[in-house]
């Protein structure tokens, strides 16, 4: 019996040897060389055809097909339908179907607008939809984006099984070691880079470093990103303003242009990458403490902005992760310093793989985990016309100006809420709001008669 | 795609709920799930940390008292389950005109008495079943806080109670609330547009 094992031994160590040599030569061919210099084989496209085919094919409408689109366009509109009339119109008709009397005096069935409106917001509210992931019309296959769909019939099911070991067994590993090898790259490269005195070859070196390692964390995510209008892309001097949906904007943004980060410093892994790669170039990282410090804070990002040598800076104003269907209040700061603002839309296609970091659901190692065991991540990115602030505007118009452009272009709802909602409670100014619109309507013209 | 028979089984009593209600069976499903979504912990229930996360509502000056009117249901009540909340947005479907009048079944959840009777407690916070003048008061203050005087908030107050106060006993009964509401289309304004 004996001898029967070596050979079988050998052989088998034989074939993992030559497997893993395949695997790595392939890996380098088609993964790593190509993001160094930045061309691209296809192969990510030619994927998303496929995915898309399968999707349609799983998803062909069968005998209930006018009732599940009638289904998919409730989803769409929501639960009710809300009245867009004020708070004047809906007072005058409620009394006007009452006595005969002005709008100047209470009634007891004011109550009922305000009751109404509350009730409506009860059932469905624009503010709390934002912060959970978008609902799909069909399903992608991906087991966390079935909720309300189930068994519908055995070829899905063997479709979704099959999935699940495509993406698990073979995308996931794949995918783990290219982010491991792209950030042990840009940790490495920039080190290196950083020995070397300042001038343009240091630049030209570390933008290469960079560009290349976000390349190959692109790869790591399957990321499928097309981007437009490439002539509007940000020039030094300047500030990007971009939406945000997750942590992974930046890898996006970063491998097409060379931009100055701006954040807060960690501790553990996240800070030794920070700090190499400000080795290589100039980012701007904060302690915690000067995160506080409004003034402190504009005057570094002024500071890197007046110096034309160095890389425009990529900001995201929202302060937090929205989840891609709208743009939220753009806090004003950014804007103040008074330099040249390009402004960047990004649009996730949700059908691949949800984007939007849910961070009081996940964390992030498990919303990277996620992320790679989606089918793609597949976006748009616009670069829109660079935009700076008019006479007579103030930082707040600016930045509610340059979030509508935004939002027109990504096809996203365009909010006045604030994205710190997410967290934090309504500030009592929205009450006092509507407590000073009904006062109008009551005390303001009995204080005119009072005074006649 | 579209299959509501997960929804509809994580639902107890739907077929109870639907005839309780008048929802349709498309609408409860719905709302369960606006349920799900408003339930952050997935308790299973709701409790008052939950609708003061509304931000709509928090801005709403009577928010306070609507979320109170859910947990009315017994003294003390601190949840609210999916039967109990789908009971009080029925209160504001809209009224079926073509329901015929039969004296021997009770009003629907949705009838023009019961959604005044909703609109009442709101006013009437102790529930004796009288509106008095402190409790007018209250809702006043609430609807218009810094905006006005403390006076101007009691004239108008004791103007509101004199005009229908009918038996003179200085506060207002559900029976003269229902009275001075008489011609007001309470089914219009009282009522939200539920989509199918």
């Amino acid at each position: 019996m004996g001898p029967f094992y070596f050979p079988f031994d050998n052989l088998l160590c034989m074939l993992l040897g030559i497997s893993f040599t395949v695997w790595i030569t392939l890996l380098l061919v088609f993964i790593i060389v190509p993001a160094i210099f930045g061309v691209s084989f296809g192969i990510r496209r030619l994927y998303m055809k496929t995915l898309l085919k399968i999707f349609e094919v799983s998803a062909r409408p069968r005998i209930s097909s006018v009732f599940i689109n009638k289904w998919c366009l409730s989803l769409a509109l929501g639960i009710i339908a809300k009245e867009p009339t004020s708070l004047v119109e809906e007072m005058t008709e409620i009394r006007r179907s009452g006595s005969n009397r002005d709008l100047d005096e209470f009634e007891m069935s004011d109550i009922f607008y305000f009751c109404r409106r509350g009730l409506e917001s009860i059932v469905d509210d624009e503010v709390t939809k934002r912060f959970s992931a978008e609902e799909l019309e069909s399903w992608n296959l991906l087991t966390r984006s079935n909720y309300n769909f189930q068994h519908i019939s055995t070829r899905l099911t063997v479709l979704w099984g099959l999935g699940v070991f495509i993406r698990y067994g073979f995308l996931l590993p794949l995918r783990v070691t290219l982010a491991f090898t792209g950030v042990s790259c840009l940790v490495v490269l920039t080190t290196l880079v950083g020995y070397l005195p300042s001038g343009r070859v240091k630049n030209f070196l570390s933008e290469t470093a960079h560009l290349m390692c976000y390349r190959i964390c692109v790869r790591a995510l399957t990321a499928i990103i097309t981007y437009h209008h490439s002539e509007n892309k940000p020039k030094n001097g300047g500030i990007c303003v971009a939406n945000h949906t997750s942590p992974i904007d930046v890898i996006i943004l970063a491998s097409d242009g060379c931009y100055a980060m701006v954040g807060q410093t960690h501790g553990g892994l996240m800070g030794f990458i920070q700090r190499a790669m400000v080795r290589a170039c100039p980012h701007i990282w904060f302690e915690r403490s000067e995160v506080k410090d409004r003034h402190l804070v504009a005057k570094r990002l002024s500071d890197h902005v007046q110096d034309k040598s160095k890389l425009p800076i990529l900001i995201f104003p929202e302060g937090t992760c929205i989840n891609n269907t709208s743009v939220m209040m753009f806090k004003k700061g950014s804007f103040e310093i008074g330099c040249t603002v390009y402004p960047v839309a990004i649009k996730y296609d949700p059908r691949f793989g949800e984007a939007f970091w849910n961070s009081s659901k996940y964390g992030m190692v498990n919303y990277l985990l996620r992320m790679m065991s989606s089918w793609a991540i597949v976006c748009s990115v616009w670069y829109l016309p660079p935009m700076s602030r008019e006479e007579g505007e103030d930082a707040v118009q600016f930045a509610n100006r340059v979030k509508a452009a935004i939002a027109r272009q990504g096809g996203l709802v365009d909010m006045l809420w604030d994205g710190g909602l997410k967290r934090g409670k309504v500030k009592d100014t929205f009450k006092e709001e509507q407590q000073k619109l009904y006062s109008k309507i009551l005390v303001g013209t009995q204080e005119d008669r009072s005074r006649s | 795609m579209g299959s509501r028979g997960s929804t509809l089984s994580k639902i107890p009593n739907v077929d109870k709920l639907m005839q309780e209600t008048g929802f349709s069976q498309a609408h409860i499903i719905r709302l369960h799930d606006r349920f799900r979504a408003l339930d952050n912990d997935e308790k299973g229930y709701l409790c008052p940390q939950d609708f003061e996360a509304i931000k709509e509502l928090a801005m709403n000056p009577i928010g306070d008292r609507i979320i109170g009117a859910f947990f009315a249901q017994g003294p003390q009540q601190e949840t609210v389950d999916f039967n109990s909340f789908v009971k009080v947005l029925a209160h504001f479907r809209p009224t079926d005109k073509n329901r015929p009048k039969e004296s021997t079944s009770p009003d629907p959840i949705n009838s023009r008495t019961n959604k005044l009777k909703f609109a009442f407690q709101l006013y009437d916070q102790d529930k004796d079943g009288k509106i008095s003048r402190d409790e007018l008061l209250q809702v006043l203050r609430a609807m218009l806080e810094m905006q006005v005087t403390e006076e101007q908030l009691e004239s108008i107050t004791d103007r509101t109670i004199q005009e229908s106060d009918t038996d003179r006993d200085n506060a207002i009964s559900f029976e003269e609330f229902r009275k001075s509401l008489d011609k007001v289309n309470i089914e219009h304004k009282m009522s939200i547009r539920f989509l199918r």
